[in-house]
C-alpha cells in the first residue's frame, strides 16, 4: 500500500499500531508490513470482500426509523485493519476485570442484602437512596452463587501515555459480544494468510462459556438445564446478538409471549405440546420492562409474573434484576473503593478521574473548568446526554452548568481524554481514527474474560464518539501472542 | 421442544418461499407460452392474477391487465402482499425472528436471494431480463428447500417446513388447474383443437410436471390425463395427493394431531375417490372449490392446535369435521 508510515500522525494520541516515531509496535509488526506490501487496489478489494461477507452473513444492527419499510437492518461499518494487543499487556488486563467484576458482584449482593459498605460509610447512602436502578423489589433476595452481574462489558479507553483505564461497567443487558465473533470470522475470510503466520487468541469459546455460566445457575441441577434468551424483539438494535447468542449456544429465543407464569410460580414455554418449564433465562430487556406485576404495568414486552418465579428460586436470571445498580457513572466513581473494601486489594486497572457533582466541592470544580471536562449523565448510555467540554460551544456549556446545579447527583465529569487511536482504512487511503475497547466478563463459578473483546472506532476525523447508533464502526481485536514473554 | 412462535413462523416462511417460487415459475411459463401462441388467440396475463388468488386486489389497483401492470403486480408491487419480493420480504422476516434454530447457511441464502430480488426487480419486469430474473428465484427457492432439507435435523421444527411447503403446493396445484383448465374445458370433449396441447404443455410446465408426466403417463399430453396426473399421481412431488401425503407424514409426528388427521383424511378421499370423467362432466370449478375449502380449514386447525397460545386453543372451536 502507498501508504507511508512515517507520515501517519495520531497528534499526539496513543497509536495502537504504530509508534511516535513512525515504527511498528512490536505485535503489531507483521501486520503492519503485510499492509504495506498491497496495493491501494489489493486493500480496497480486501474492504470490498469484508463488506459482502457481513452483508452475505446478515450482520446486522437495527436503527428505529419510522416510515421506513424494510430498511430498518443496516450493516455495521467494519475496518479491516485489526486492533492489537500484545498477550503480555492483556494478561494484566484479564486479571484487573476479573478483579473489578469479583468487587462489583460483591457490592451488588451487600447493596441489597445487610450493605455493610454502607454502615462502614465507604459507601455513600445518598447515592444508594438516588440511585434510578436501585429496584427494591429485589431487597433481600439471594439469587443461585451469591452472583448479580453474570455478563459484563466494561469499556476501556487508553490515554495519550498509554495508560489504559476503565470507562465505565455495564451491568445490565451489555451488548456486543456477537460483533467481536462475527468481526473475527470477517477477518478469516478476507485476511486468511495473516492468521497463518501470528499466533492469535482464538474468541469463538465464549458461547460454549456462556452457556455453562448459565447452566450452572439452573434451579434443578440434576436435569439437563432449559435455558432461553429473552429479547424485547425483532425491533431490538441488538436483536441479531440476541439471535446470534441463541443460535451459537443451542437454546430458544423467545419473546415475552412466549413464555409464562403458572400458579405454581415457575416459568413455562409454549410449545406445540403444551408448556415446558423454563430454567434459566438470559434476558435481554431492561428490569423496568422484565415483568408488569412488578415493574412497569403496560410493558407489553414483558413475562407477568416472572418476578414472582424469581424471588422463589424456580428461575435463574441473568443478569438478575436490579443487577443495574452498580451501573451508575457515580457508583462507578466507588468501584477502587469497593475493590479495596471487599477484597483488601488495589485494583489493577484505574477509573478515569472523576468528579462527583453531587459534592460542593467537586461541583465547583467541574463549573469552573466546563471548557476541559466531559460532564455525563450518570445513567444514560449510547452516548446520550453527554458533553464534551473542549469541542462545546459556549450555549451549551452554560445549559449543562445549569444542568448540573439543577441536579447535582445525576452528573459526573471526568478530564477529557485523547483515546487512543489505531490505522483505519478511510476513502481509500489509512488514517488514524479513536477507539475503545469492550471486553466481555463472565461470573458464575468462576470468572471469564474474553480474549480481546469489541473494538469500536469513530469513523469520523477526530471524532471521539464510537456508539454505532453515532457513526462508529468496530474493528477485530487480535490479543497476539509475542516472542518475548 | 417446539415453541409454538416458532413453528409458526417457519411455517410461514416455508409457504412464502414456495410462493415466491410457483409465482416466478407461472411467469416464465406464460412467457414462453405467448411466444407460442399466435397472435389473436386471446390468452392474456390476467389469468396469472388469478391463479395466485389475488384477482379482486389487483382489480381495485389497475385498470387493465397488460403484461406490464400484470407483471408489476406480482413481481414488485407492496400493495400485494403475494408478489415475489413481498412474498420473499416475508420469508426472511420469518427466518430472521427464527435465526437461531434454522442451519445459518439458510439464512444467507435467502438473504441473499431477497437482495436479488429486490434489487433487480426493474430488470425482472422487462421482457428482456425477465428470463434470468424468474430463472434465479425458481433456482434459489430450489436451493433453500435443499438446504433445508440436508443441512437440518428432520425434527419436529423441520414437518413444519415441510408441512407448509406442501400446503402451499397443494394449493398452488389446485388453483392452476382450476383457472387454467378450465378455461380449456369447452375443448376437451371435441378433437384437439389447435395449440391446447401446448396450453396442456404450459399447464404441466407451470408445476414443473411436463418431463415426469411424459416418462409416466404414456399418453399423449390430453386434457384428462394431466387432470389426472396433476390430482393422483402418487410419485410426482407437486401432485395434490402426494403434497397431502407429506402432509399427512408430518403430523404423525406431532403431538395433538387427531383433529389435524381428520380433515386431512377428507381431503385424502376426495382426491382419491374423485373420477376425473365427472369433473369434467359435472364442472371443474365445484370440485376445486369443495378441495380449496377442506384445504382451508386444514390450515385453520394447524394454525388453532399448534400456533396459537394455549389459553387461546380451548377458545377456538375445533373446525368443522363432518
Amino acid at each position: 500500500m502507498s501508504i507511508q508510515w512515517k507520515d501517519y500522525s495520531s497528534d499526539g494520541s496513543y497509536d495502537e499500531l504504530i509508534t511516535a516515531s513512525g515504527n511498528s509496535r512490536v505485535a503489531a509488526r507483521g501486520v503492519v508490513r503485510y499492509i504495506k506490501s498491497l496495493s491501494d487496489q489489493d486493500m480496497r478489494e480486501r474492504r470490498d470482500a469484508a463488506e459482502l461477507a457481513m452483508q452475505v452473513m446478515g450482520i446486522t444492527f437495527t436503527v428505529y426509523s419510522e416510515g421506513e419499510e424494510g430498511g430498518i437492518d443496516r450493516t455495521w461499518p467494519f475496518d479491516i485493519i485489526p486492533r492489537i494487543i500484545s498477550a503480555r499487556e492483556w494478561k494484566r488486563i484479564d486479571a484487573g476485570l476479573k478483579q473489578r467484576t469479583q468487587a462489583l458482584n460483591l457490592f451488588i449482593a451487600d447493596i441489597y442484602g445487610e450493605k455493610k459498605i454502607v454502615r462502614d460509610h465507604v459507601f455513600p447512602h445518598d447515592v444508594l437512596a438516588k440511585s434510578v436502578n436501585y429496584r427494591e423489589q429485589c431487597a433481600g433476595i439471594r439469587p443461585a452463587l451469591d452472583v448479580w452481574a453474570h455478563i459484563c462489558g466494561s469499556d476501556l479507553v487508553r490515554d495519550s501515555d498509554g495508560t489504559m483505564y476503565v470507562l465505565e461497567d455495564n451491568l445490565r443487558v451489555p451488548s456486543g459480544v456477537s460483533y467481536m465473533l462475527e468481526n473475527r470470522l470477517v477477518m478469516k475470510r478476507v485476511f486468511p494468510e495473516l492468521f497463518e503466520n501470528y499466533s492469535i487468541l482464538p474468541v469463538d469459546g465464549y458461547p460454549t462459556r456462556l452457556f455453562d455460566m448459565l447452566a450452572s445457575l439452573s434451579p434443578r441441577p440434576a436435569d439437563y438445564p432449559t435455558v432461553v434468551v429473552l429479547s424485547p424483539g425483532i425491533y431490538n438494535s441488538a436483536y441479531f446478538e440476541h439471535s446470534y447468542l441463541a443460535q451459537q449456544m443451542g437454546v430458544e429465543l423467545v419473546i415475552g409471549s412466549d413464555l409464562v407464569v403458572t400458579e405454581d410460580d415457575c416459568v413455562y414455554l409454549r410449545t406445540i405440546g403444551g408448556l415446558e418449564r423454563v430454567d434459566v433465562i438470559y434476558r435481554r430487556i431492561d428490569d423496568l420492562y422484565l415483568d408488569p406485576e412488578a415493574f412497569l404495568p403496560d410493558s407489553v414486552i414483558g413475562v407477568p409474573g416472572l418476578m414472582r418465579a424469581w424471588r422463589k428460586g424456580n428461575v435463574a436470571i441473568a443478569n438478575a434484576p436490579g443487577a443495574g445498580v452498580a451501573d451508575d457513572k457515580v457508583v462507578y466513581a466507588f468501584v477502587p473503593a469497593m475493590i479495596r473494601y471487599y477484597l483488601d486489594e488495589e485494583p489493577i486497572l484505574p477509573n478515569v478521574p472523576t468528579y462527583l457533582c453531587m459534592y460542593a466541592a467537586q461541583r465547583e470544580r467541574v463549573l469552573a473548568n466546563m471548557d476541559k471536562l466531559v460532564v455525563k449523565p450518570a445513567n444514560e448510555s449510547g452516548g446520550y446526554g453527554m458533553m464534551i467540554g473542549p469541542a462545546a460551544s459556549k450555549k451549551v456549556r452554560q445549559k449543562f452548568a445549569e444542568l448540573i446545579c439543577k441536579d447535582p447527583r445525576n452528573y459526573i465529569a471526568q478530564p477529557a481524554l485523547s483515546l487512543s487511536t489505531a490505522p483505519t482504512l478511510c476513502d481509500g487511503h489509512v488514517e488514524p481514527r479513536h477507539l475503545d475497547l469492550r471486553p466481555f466478563i463472565l461470573s458464575g463459578e468462576s470468572r471469564h474474560v474474553t480474549r480481546g473483546g469489541l473494538t469500536r472506532v469513530a469513523l469520523k476525523k477526530g471524532s471521539l464518539v464510537v456508539n454505532s447508533s453515532q457513526g462508529g464502526g468496530s474493528k477485530d481485536t487480535w490479543i497476539v501472542e509475542t516472542g518475548d514473554k | 421442544m417446539l415453541l409454538s412462535s416458532v413453528a409458526e413462523r417457519v411455517y410461514w416462511m416455508s409457504r412464502y418461499i414456495e410462493r415466491a417460487e410457483n409465482t416466478a415459475r407461472i411467469i416464465l411459463v406464460n412467457h414462453n407460452l405467448l411466444l407460442d401462441l399466435p397472435r389473436n388467440m386471446e390468452f392474456g396475463w390476467e389469468a396469472l392474477v388469478t391463479i395466485t388468488g389475488s384477482l379482486e386486489l389487483f382489480q381495485q389497483h389497475y385498470d387493465e391487465a397488460t403484461e406490464r401492470n400484470v407483471l408489476r403486480f406480482l413481481v414488485a408491487d407492496q400493495s400485494n402482499p403475494n408478489c415475489i419480493t413481498c412474498s420473499l420480504g416475508m420469508a426472511r422476516e420469518n427466518l430472521r425472528t427464527t435465526r437461531a434454530i434454522l442451519p445459518r447457511a439458510t439464512w444467507e441464502t435467502l438473504n441473499d436471494l431477497y437482495a436479488y430480488a429486490r434489487d433487480n426487480k426493474t430488470s425482472g419486469m422487462s421482457r428482456r431480463g425477465r428470463y434470468a430474473y424468474m430463472r434465479r428465484i425458481i433456482d434459489y427457492c430450489q436451493l433453500l428447500a435443499g438446504k433445508l432439507s440436508s443441512t437440518m435435523s428432520h425434527d419436529q421444527t423441520y414437518g413444519f417446513i415441510r408441512m407448509g411447503r406442501n400446503m402451499e403446493r397443494a394449493d398452488m396445484t389446485g388453483r392452476v388447474i382450476d383457472v387454467r383448465a378450465s378455461n380449456m374445458l369447452p375443448s376437451l370433449s371435441e378433437d384437439l383443437k389447435p395449440f391446447d396441447d401446448i396450453q396442456w404443455k404450459s399447464v404441466l410446465d407451470s408445476l414443473a410436471g411436463y418431463q415426469m408426466y411424459r416418462r409416466h403417463v404414456h399418453v399423449r399430453i390430453r386434457g384428462r390425463a394431466v387432470l389426472s396426473f396433476l390430482l393422483k399421481d402418487k410419485l410426482f412431488p407437486r401432485t395434490v395427493h402426494y403434497c397431502l401425503a407429506e402432509v399427512e407424514y408430518c403430523l404423525r409426528g406431532l403431538p395433538g394431531n387427531e383433529p389435524s388427521l381428520r380433515i386431512l383424511g377428507r381431503a385424502q378421499r376426495l382426491v382419491q375417490e374423485v373420477d376425473v370423467n365427472d369433473i369434467l362432466s359435472a364442472g371443474l370449478n365445484s370440485f376445486v372449490d369443495d378441495l380449496e375449502k377442506v384445504h382451508a380449514q386444514l390450515h385453520s386447525q394447524l394454525t388453532a392446535t399448534y400456533f396459537a397460545a394455549p389459553e387461546e386453543q380451548a377458545a377456538v372451536p375445533i373446525a368443522a369435521t363432518s
